[in-house]
């Protein structure tokens, strides 16, 4: 088992280090160098040549790439030039609320999800099955973000159900008054999100269902003479749910890679309205780290998938 | 030539079992048609032209059948051109992006082996890039960018999918007999790729581009609502629907962004409905008919 997590982390190296480069790369073609944010009017030419020098924007390339890798190593993602602030102290404040919003939405979703699939693959063919199909197919060829857009436009503004923006009130008062807030602003688009990603579960459940309805020792639980439900319940859920489980970690990935649309609609700062609010600012060192987080997060996600679906099934831990 | 005619007729029967779809397809195949003779019609720097005493006309007022949008411009005519634009830049989009896709699918799949490890561990790397950040970053580096560069920046990220695809299948039919065959007798590499593999796989490519014209149409309006994809001075439908994101206009001018948001629903559930149908007839445990 820790060979298989060990060779799988020692072949992520040189996927992290190409995709750093590649992000370096582009940082390097964006307009401006880390003084912009320094340089006054009172500032002479020369001082600034001396400051571009000592920081080594004349060096070769590779040169460059080690200090800069280096400096992120150590936590150092460099200075927010917007809100003057470290950049990674910037990211941490903004992370938890994506966070939390997608803690939401992976829940909401799995628990639409998981039971739409098993009906789907148990009653396979019936009017419910052709119903929760049509439903995964126009979840999944909707743009997500005009889906977004009309939800907010119905529940937030015409019926006023929930806020539309921010991700808490600012008349609050309590730590239980906060939490509620901080609920009511997730609820919707956390709803929103959801719903619309349920397609790949559901699908993959259903057909896994089928699969194993006609397996061996699913005849043989029915020759004995068990119920028919509890033949699903006791003896087919189990078997399809397992491979369930290695969705996570894709799913962590996925769902944090469609925040800026959700984050954008409802003004809600976590890091996707930080990423569009550093783009319109250009905001470099801010979106370089953020490309990198999010790179780095796809590569950790495909390893937890497979470290699930290691732990979970034991035949992928031969190969 | 006797295939495709078979091929043809397996989806027309297809068609004819799905009432639904055949309603989808015929709406669709009007909408396209309107849109495209209606562009033809208008001048886009005529439509273009703003004239702010206008602005925000309720629909129906006068003789703007949809409205007016912030400045003045008549929102039909407007929604005409954005869909004939991004219609045209999902097409561009998917056309490069099949071409290059099924080039790599096919050399990876057919080589195998080696070549096809690098080809892979390369395209894993591809996947790994967070795709709308970096073409979000690349757009706003780019000084004045015109829909061409917009399209193959898309696109350079696109690929990759159909690539996938392509290769895994490429890899099966890579092994079965008549490719051997064809080995035997000297056929060139290129050639068997070509005018062998190519055609049998020719179904799936099919399906692929037309699922994938949905996403590539979702994605260039997803960009431009961001402000991120067609420069302003060129009619989307996605600026459009980006008018939204200012609640005044959301709650009080509702007709200047509903249309273009509910097009753009109608044209990509209609398109990847009709290509599931598509994808049910070359499927034989699939179909209906």
């Amino acid at each position: 088992m820790w060979k298989i997590i060990l060779r799988r982390v020692l072949l992520m190296i040189p996927e992290l280090v190409l995709l750093s480069i590649v992000i370096f790369l582009i940082a390097k073609l964006m307009p401006g160098d880390p003084f912009t944010g320094m340089i006054t009017p009172q500032t002479s030419p020369a001082q600034i040549e001396a400051l571009r020098v000592k920081a080594g924007v004349y060096d070769p390339w590779y040169l460059q790439y080690w200090h800069w890798i280096v400096r992120m190593v150590h936590g150092d993602l460099g200075m927010s030039y917007q809100f003057k602030t470290p950049v990674g102290s910037l990211i941490l404040s903004r992370m938890g609320n994506t966070i939390w919003l997608h803690l939401l939405t992976l829940i909401l979703s799995y628990s639409l999800a998981i039971p739409l699939g098993l009906i789907a693959g148990r009653y396979e063919n019936s009017r419910l099955d052709k119903g929760i199909m049509i439903y995964t197919f126009v979840a999944y060829a909707i743009p997500s973000f005009v889906f977004y857009l009309l939800g907010v436009w119905l529940f937030g503004y015409k019926l006023r159900w929930f806020p539309t923006s921010g991700s808490v009130s600012v008349d609050v008062t309590g730590t239980l008054g906060y939490i509620l807030s901080r609920l009511d602003h997730m609820i919707l688009p956390a709803c929103l999100m959801a719903v619309l990603s349920v397609t790949a579960v559901v699908q993959y459940l259903r057909s896994e269902v089928i699969d194993n309805k006609n397996q061996d020792y699913v005849k043989t639980a029915r020759a004995k003479g068990v119920p028919e439900k509890t033949i699903f319940t006791h003896h087919i859920f189990r078997n399809s749910l397992l491979p369930i489980a290695a969705f996570l970690g894709y799913s962590i990935t996925g769902l944090l890679g469609g925040s800026i649309f959700i984050e954008q609609i409802f003004n809600y700062p976590g890091m996707g309205l930080l990423f569009m609010n550093s783009i319109l600012n250009r905001d470099y060192s801010v979106i370089t780290a953020l490309v990198l987080l999010y790179g780095t997060m796809t590569l950790i996600g495909s390893l937890l998938s497979d470290i699930i679906l290691s732990l979970v099934d034991p035949r992928v831990r031969i190969e | 030539m006797k295939k495709n005619t078979s091929n043809f007729s397996m989806i027309v029967r297809e068609f004819k079992q799905d009432k639904g779809a055949t309603f989808f397809l015929f709406l669709l195949l009007a909408l396209i048609f309107f849109i495209y003779i209606y562009a033809a019609f208008l001048n886009t720097k005529q439509v273009m032209h703003v004239d702010i005493i206008n602005s925000y006309g309720h629909p129906g007022k006068g003789g703007h059948l949809l409205g007016t949008d912030q400045g003045g411009r008549d929102v039909l005519k407007y929604l005409v051109l954005g869909a004939r634009n991004s219609l045209d830049i999902g097409l561009a989009v998917t056309l490069i992006v099949e071409v290059i896709g099924i080039v790599f699918g096919l050399v990876a799949g057919y080589y195998g082996g080696l070549v096809d490890n690098i080809m892979m561990r390369f395209l894993d790397f591809m996947m790994l890039l967070p795709m709308l950040m970096l073409v979000i970053v690349i757009v706003s580096i780019i000084p004045n960018y015109s829909m061409l560069d917009f399209i193959l920046v898309v696109s350079a990220f696109l690929w990759v999918g159909t690539a996938r695809l392509i290769r895994s299948k490429t890899l099966a039919e890579a092994h079965k007999e008549y490719v051997y065959a064809a080995v035997t007798s000297g056929s060139s590499a290129w050639k068997i790729m070509l005018t062998d593999i190519l055609p049998n796989i020719s179904s799936l490519i099919i399906v692929d581009l037309i699922l994938s014209l949905t996403s590539n149409i979702g994605i260039e309006v997803g960009l431009s609502f961001l402000g991120f994809g067609l420069p302003e001075s060129v009619p989307s439908l996605g600026l459009m629907i980006g008018l939204a994101q200012d609640p005044d206009v959301m709650i009080g001018a509702p007709w200047v962004w509903m249309p273009a948001s509910l097009l753009i629903l109608l044209l990509c559930v209609g398109i990847s409905y009709v290509g599931n149908v598509i994808r049910r007839a070359f499927d034989a445990r699939q179909r209906l008919g």
